[in-house]
């Protein structure tokens, strides 16, 4: 059995959170949330914690810009960030972009397509 | 002479909400005027997610919100020039601006919006000892070099102050492969939202001291290092607490300045905590016909609460231009016993709307009670479970309420911890 405290990020009260495991790291407790997107963002976070992932990827060929942002299209495993990071590093977009071209689908087979959030001519 | 009704000062949030609301509400002739090459300001830079969760109920990236607002001003025939300084707005609201193509040109406006947003406090605002070597920048500075520019401006980082840009270029930097090696903060609680604490540090193992302060950097043309110390409860670095911490970048992430040089030169007196003009409800400001939303006006924590603020000024100078603005003898507001400010400064007895007070606390407090009261009467309380100075806070005053209270009162917002 395990006890874990977070803070949670559901929205800007930050409750302290007591989250009880057990060892097969299943959730049996939540405690300390005053609401259910606390319960929720709990168990999430202890089971398979995610994240919005954003950057930029360079651009080929642009006039002015040489990078343009990107986001994941749906948050992608917390502890995968920086190997989608390594992949977006490596690849590229050519000049013109529009907000939500894709830049890489799929990434690294998480469900996220990686998508520009901004234009570049 | 060009003739507007309506000249809007930067086309940031601010500015191309207030744009958009003063035209829904009627006016013709507007003119958005801007500094930079495009519309949106600080928000191109501000790549991460979060935006737009109250306005759009949608997790956007500062570029996508902006972009919404843009394309809604493409459809329509509000005039915009970019790369255009604004130089002086004179007391019959002329607007003195200059551009390469136009050169110099002055503006006749009806009303003026006031959308300037603001700066960061920069390195010459802190007393740090030290030599001027390269690799010592704002936050806000950092972040434009890496996501506009494609470039990284160090590898080894330390930053000072914990305001949410600094907390988000403290997760940026590491995401590029830059060690960041930890956030200091002055005071004994963060000034960034909790959640950019768990998401932006905590998830990347980097740690925030808080009560500490750098005292001193090192280095001759590029940074080497920067002394780290402990503050007192007087915010006084303690000797013998020094420590030495290696470092090729420090980033100052250490407050917003709304940028009000204009208003100033125009006359406009500055509220002594905000940095910005005063306002009424409508936040027209001691100018008639001039009006201010925005960073301009007060700092924010997220964009929707600003486009909130710029459509309340947007359609102010609508109704003004209109002649349909309610100008009354007004009440006053002040912020009493832990409540540091208050926006509006004051509000027209006879206003035709509720009205919302906004307003930041000085410390943290936990289950406190928010009063409002004017002379000597409650006329509103809010409970709230926690209050911190890095979320801005608000009570809604009923119009009727407003409408019967007695001209030139003072109404005062405070804390019961």
């Amino acid at each position: 059995m395990e006890k874990r405290e977070l803070v949670c990020v559901a929205c800007p009260l930050g409750c302290p959170i007591t989250v009880t495991l057990d060892d097969n790291n299943n959730v049996t407790d939540v405690t300390g949330n005053t609401c259910k997107r606390g319960d929720a963002y709990a168990r999430t976070e202890c089971t398979s914690p995610t994240r919005m992932l954003t950057t930029t990827v360079k651009v080929e060929g642009g006039k002015k810009a040489c990078v343009v942002p990107v986001k994941s299209s749906v948050p992608v495993p917390k502890g995968m960030m920086m190997e989608c990071m390594e992949a977006i590093n490596k690849s590229s977009i050519k000049a013109p972009v529009k907000i939500g071209d894709v830049v890489i689908k799929n990434i690294l087979d998480t469900g996220a397509d990686i998508i520009a959030t901004n234009n570049a001519e | 002479m060009l003739d507007f009704d309506l000249a809007v000062v930067g086309g940031g949030p601010a500015g191309m909400a207030a744009a958009l609301e003063a035209r829904e509400n009627g006016v013709e002739k507007i003119v958005v005027l801007e500094r930079a090459e495009t519309l949106g300001g600080i928000l191109e830079q501000c790549i991460h997610t979060g935006f737009g969760l109250h306005y759009f109920g949608e997790e956007l990236s500062g570029p996508e919100y902006a972009g919404r607002f843009m394309k809604l001003l493409e459809d329509t025939d509000i005039t915009v020039k970019t790369d255009t300084m604004v130089l002086d707005i004179a007391s019959d609201n002329t607007v003195t601006a200059v551009n390469k193509k136009d050169g110099l040109i002055k503006i006749n406006a009806k009303a003026v919006v006031l959308a300037m947003g603001c700066r960061e406090r920069p390195r010459g605002a802190l007393s740090i000892a030290g030599s001027r070597c390269s690799g010592i920048m704002t936050a806000g500075t950092a972040q434009k070099y890496v996501n506009i520019d494609g470039y990284m401006p160090g590898h080894e980082v330390v930053i000072l102050g914990s305001g949410d840009i600094g907390l988000i270029m403290a997760r940026r930097m590491t995401l590029e492969g830059a060690k960041v090696k930890m956030v200091c903060e002055l005071m004994p609680y963060s000034g960034g939202l909790t959640r950019n604490i768990v998401q932006c540090l905590d998830d990347f193992g980097i740690p925030l001291k808080l009560s500490c302060t750098v005292v001193a950097t090192h280095g001759k043309d590029r940074l080497e290092g920067v002394t780290i110390a402990k503050v007192d409860e007087k915010l006084r670095p303690i000797p013998g607490t020094e420590e030495y911490v290696p470092c090729d970048t420090l980033m100052l992430s250490v407050g917003l300045i709304p940028e009000n040089e204009l208003s100033k030169n125009s006359g406009l007196e500055l509220d002594r905590i905000t940095n910005g003009p005063k306002v009424d409800e409508y936040r027209e400001t001691e100018h008639k016909g001039v009006f201010a939303c925005g960073n301009v006006l007060q700092v924010h924590d997220l964009v929707d609460y600003v486009t909130e603020e710029s459509q309340i000024a947007g359609l102010g100078a609508a109704k003004y231009i209109k002649g349909e603005k309610i100008s009354s003898e007004c009440v006053s507001t002040q912020g009493v016993d832990g409540v540091r400010y208050i926006v509006p400064q004051r509000i027209n007895c006879k206003t035709d709307s509720d009205v919302k007070l906004y307003f930041r606390v000085g410390a943290v407090f936990n289950n406190a009670k928010i009063i409002v009261e004017c002379g000597g009467k409650e006329i509103l309380s809010k409970k709230k479970k926690k209050l911190c100075p890095g979320e801005m806070e608000y009570v809604t005053l009923k119009q009727s309420v407003i409408n019967e209270l007695a001209a030139n009162s003072v109404v005062t917002v405070r804390v019961e911890a």
